[in-house]
């Protein structure tokens, strides 16, 4: 529907993830490095679970709808599951680098915490996941046409930019507390991150009743954004000192060397 | 994971309905101007409106609050006034499309103009001022000309089927203004495209066919053109071109081609299809007589291709007479009979038109009487009745002006009106079967149906017989094979069958050669198009008219193409092979001369003595429906809007902002 609804769902759905690419990754060669090796590892599961579903279709019935929504929703389990399986072997392979690293490099601290690695994990699995969710909507949102011809509601290329999103912030929140989870050994926390992904996807078997599936979804974003915000080690005090400038951790970290 | 449906793109499907069938008008330019319709590159989009009325058209052009809009007409509208009206404020529209009915209209329809081929035939200022343009007759009084003007928009044409009734169906739901509100948005559009590559006129077009910039050169058009079926009774040496001493020639000429407004369709029955079956029964009537009992004169059938734009054919035939590049030349020819429109006579009445000018001459004027004369005693003992029109009236538009314009050639036209045309549909698509009452009895299968003989198939029939005995006279034949010269009605029923009804019947694929048999299935088209693609009815009336006048050979496959009676004979100069299906050979005298208007070849495109027409290139040809959400449905300015407002500012200099008229 033309250049505006292009640009407009664009900016929806891969704004926050960019800005906060800009502003925190884009100086640090390394943290890009490992954005970019996240993302290659989410795109291996989503690899792995098309191959399966590929195979699936196939042998299935083809003209029995009752069987062809159940295998979309086995590939959707599937899926979200083999997400996190690579989430967690690309945790396993960062510390087995990040231990590399400090042999090799000259300096005694470790270049990269691995608070810092969850986090530019998650964005990238976000990135990645965002593109693939959304990029063939935006490919048809330029022509002249909406969506409505044959009645379906009108909100979807929005609808879509908004979900998309929601699920880029989520993945960065999930990376974290992942991560986090790993390191303290809780695996509860791992589930109810699995968990909270299984349900963020089988949300969308809601559409198109899109207030079904979007306002669930943003309540799971704001309550995954404070339990990641806890989990980094944010707190109260931190942020009422960071919001009125007057940390001086933070102030000191970003001086400059002279 | 936003859920993803499996197979195809399923967004696309959402958003977009695409039409299957669609007929646009295509860019046809001659040397002076260009005619027909153009969209922009990435297509028109409009919002849609089905006319209602022609009051309704204030909706379209400056009330609506939506502009551009894509008229929807019904049969009815498609009428110059409306589509004049439109034209002019082709601001707000953005395209056509024309709903063609399931049966004829009731009113006469036709694109064509009111004097056909105008300036290419017999009668300009030279010629007899006071019969130039048309003074003394309007051929084709019913003609509204819009086939020849121009429209910066697409227009297209949609058979009344499902796809309409979803266009319809759309409209209801979203665009219907309901007790003077204005729709709100979402509003159904449609989008069309026929985006034409060639511009202002031929010498434009076919100079740019020639810069050569890169590997793969694009061509933006091309001359319209294809092959004349010729054939005679005594083979003629076809290698020796030019004067043939002795060979003195009688012409019986008919047309092949037809047009409407919309490409590829031409059903052209009374216009083209009546005239060439009566040829080519009475060829078939004649092939007995004339092997049996040769008459002094040989009579040579022609079918000229691209007769309706400026006389392609026969204009190149006369030139490669004049020229010595054609089996005879002008001296040969003794006279000329030519078949016109001979479907709707009603009453059986047919009128023999003759050229007022060349009469005047003596020799010329003895030559016609002795012609009609041959007529009128050949058409004694059978269901017609034939007159002459008033003896200061014109020729109608006919091949024979062509031979005319050369020298004055002692001719007779064969046609159904006194004056005026009486085909209310003239070079249109409702020229069709329906219009000459061909019908079937229901419940017949096709093959039934190719073997019924139809009343206009009777009425043809008689009119061959007379043609085939008037021709044997003028050839100078005897008197008693008179008698034995009788057309075959079964033969007219199965043409009228085959050309007008269904070409993919059991006889056409007897005849046709199994590797030509993919061109048959649609409705026959008779337009003449690009000299590049050879057209279906010059290969069918090619094989027909072999099969009807020539005789079967019993010799093997491979001596029949390679055009020899066996391992002995290495020469054969005068005759023509053609291989038919299931295995026999037909030794025939057909053969095919290229109808090229003699402006391509001598690159003369602004002639103004031969045919410069051409069809423009295009990419691709489209049409769908979809939904619009806001009132900017070109976000970027499209070429049309930024040349409109090029030429409000002040540089009106510019030729595209003239109206794109060459003069």
């Amino acid at each position: 529907m033309t250049a505006a609804v292009f640009f407009g769902c664009t900016f929806i759905a891969f704004g926050p993830a960019i800005a906060l690419f800009l502003f925190t990754i884009a100086r640090e060669p390394l943290r890009v490095i490992f954005l970019i090796a996240g993302a290659f590892f989410w795109l291996v599961s989503l690899l792995l679970s098309s191959l399966v579903w590929f195979i699936s279709v196939q042998i299935s019935n083809k003209d029995s709808a009752a069987q062809q929504k159940g295998l979309l929703i086995f590939g959707v389990v599937l899926s979200v599951l083999l997400q996190e399986t690579f989430r967690f072997a690309y945790y396993k392979l960062l510390k087995k680098a990040n231990e590399g690293l400090l042999a090799l490099s000259q300096e005694e601290t470790m270049p990269i915490s691995i608070r810092q690695l969850a986090y530019v994990s998650g964005l990238g699995f976000g990135f990645m996941s965002g593109a693939f969710s959304v990029v063939n909507i935006l490919a048809d949102s330029v022509g002249p046409g909406t969506v409505g011809i044959h009645g379906d509601p009108q909100h979807y290329f929005l609808s879509s930019a908004f979900m998309t999103m929601a699920i880029i912030l989520l993945h960065m929140f999930w990376g974290v507390v992942f991560f986090d989870a790993c390191e303290k050994q809780r695996w509860w926390a791992v589930a109810a991150v699995v968990i909270s992904h299984l349900i963020v996807s089988c949300l969308t078997f809601q559409n198109p009743r899109y207030v079904a599936s979007l306002v669930p979804t943003y309540v799971i974003l704001f309550l995954m954004g404070i339990w990641a915000f806890y989990a980094a080690g944010g707190s109260l005090r931190n942020l009422k000192l960071c919001l009125t400038c007057k940390d001086k951790d933070f102030l000191l970290a970003n001086h400059r060397p002279r | 994971m936003v859920q993803v449906c499996v197979g195809g793109n399923s967004v696309e499907k959402k958003i977009y309905v695409h039409l299957n069938y669609t007929v646009p008008c295509v860019r046809l330019l001659n040397a002076t101007h260009q005619i027909g319709c153009q969209s922009s590159l990435s297509g028109n989009v409009g919002v849609l409106h089905v006319l209602e009325s022609e009051d309704n058209l204030d909706w379209v052009l400056k009330s609506g609050p939506n502009p551009p809009y894509l008229v929807i007409l019904e049969s009815p509208l498609f009428t110059r006034s409306i589509m004049m009206k439109l034209k002019n404020g082709s601001r707000r529209v953005a395209g056509v499309v024309v709903v063609a009915p399931n049966a004829n209209p009731l009113e006469a329809f036709s694109p064509h103009t009111t004097c056909p081929n105008e300036n290419s035939g017999v009668y300009s200022e030279d010629y007899d001022p006071a019969l130039a343009h048309c003074n003394v007759t309007v051929w084709n009084p019913f003609g509204n000309g819009l086939a020849y003007e121009e429209f910066d928009f697409p227009i297209f044409s949609l058979k009344d089927d499902n796809d309409t009734h979803v266009i319809r169906q759309c409209y209801m739901e979203h665009n219907r203004a309901v007790n003077g509100s204005t729709p709100q948005y979402p509003l159904c559009a449609m989008q069309l495209y026929s985006h034409m590559s060639a511009v202002t006129n031929t010498a434009t077009c076919m100079r740019r066919n020639d810069i050569d910039f890169s590997i793969s050169p694009e061509m933006v058009c091309d001359p319209l053109g294809d092959y004349n079926v010729w054939a005679s009774t005594r083979p003629i040496n076809n290698t020796a071109k030019g004067h043939k001493m002795w060979e003195s020639v009688v012409i019986a000429a008919a047309r092949l081609d037809s047009r409407s407004f919309f490409f590829d369709i031409a059903p052209g029955a009374d216009s083209g299809v009546s005239g060439f079956v009566t040829l080519l029964a009475a060829a078939h009537a004649l092939r007995n007589a004339t092997q049996e009992a040769p008459p002094n004169r040989t009579i040579l059938y022609a079918f000229f291709q691209g007769e309706t734009f400026d006389y392609i054919g026969s204009s190149r035939m006369v030139y490669d007479m004049q020229n010595n590049q054609f089996a005879v030349d002008l001296d040969n020819v003794h006279s000329v009979l030519e078949i016109g429109q001979v479907g709707l006579h009603t009453e059986s009445k047919l009128w023999l038109h003759s050229d007022p000018v060349s009469r005047k001459n003596s020799s010329v004027l003895f030559q016609v009487r002795k012609l009609i004369e041959n007529l009128q005693s050949a058409a004694g003992g059978l269901n017609i009745s034939m007159d002459e029109p008033s003896v200061s009236q014109p020729l109608p538009p006919s091949s024979f002006q062509r031979f005319l314009r050369a020298r004055p050639i002692p001719g007779v036209v064969l046609e159904d009106h006194q004056s005026a045309f009486s085909n209310r549909f003239y070079e249109s698509m409702y020229d069709n079967a329906e219009y000459l009452n061909i019908s079937y009895p229901p419940n017949m299968t096709p093959e039934e149906q190719l073997e019924f003989v139809t009343d206009t198939a009777k009425a043809l029939t008689e009119v061959a017989t007379m043609v085939a005995k008037a021709l044997y006279m003028q050839a100078g034949g005897s008197e008693p094979q008179l008698s034995s010269i009788k057309a075959d009605a079964q033969i007219v029923t199965r043409l009228l069958y085959g050309f007008l009804v269904r070409s993919n019947n059991s006889w056409f694929q007897q005849l046709i050669p199994s590797d030509l048999m993919s061109h048959l299935g649609k409705p026959t088209n008779f337009y003449v198009g690009v000299t590049q693609q050879s057209s279906e009815p010059t290969l069918l009336v090619q094989h027909l008219l072999a099969n009807l006048t020539g005789s079967t050979v019993n010799i093997t496959q491979e001596n029949c193409q390679n055009q020899r009676e066996d391992e002995n004979d290495k020469e054969n100069k005068h005759v023509g092979w053609h291989t038919q299906r299931e295995g026999f050979c037909i030794r025939s005298t057909v053969r095919l001369s290229k109808a090229l208007s003699p402006a391509f070849d001598m690159r003369e495109y602004t002639s103004k003595d031969y045919s410069t027409w051409t069809e423009s290139r295009w990419k691709s040809i489209k049409g769908r429906i979809f939904l619009v959400a806001s009132h900017d449905l070109e976000v970027n300015p499209s070429p049309h809007r930024v040349k409109d407002n090029i030429c409000k500012a002040d540089l009106t200099h510019l030729p595209s902002c003239n109206g794109l008229k060459g003069e």
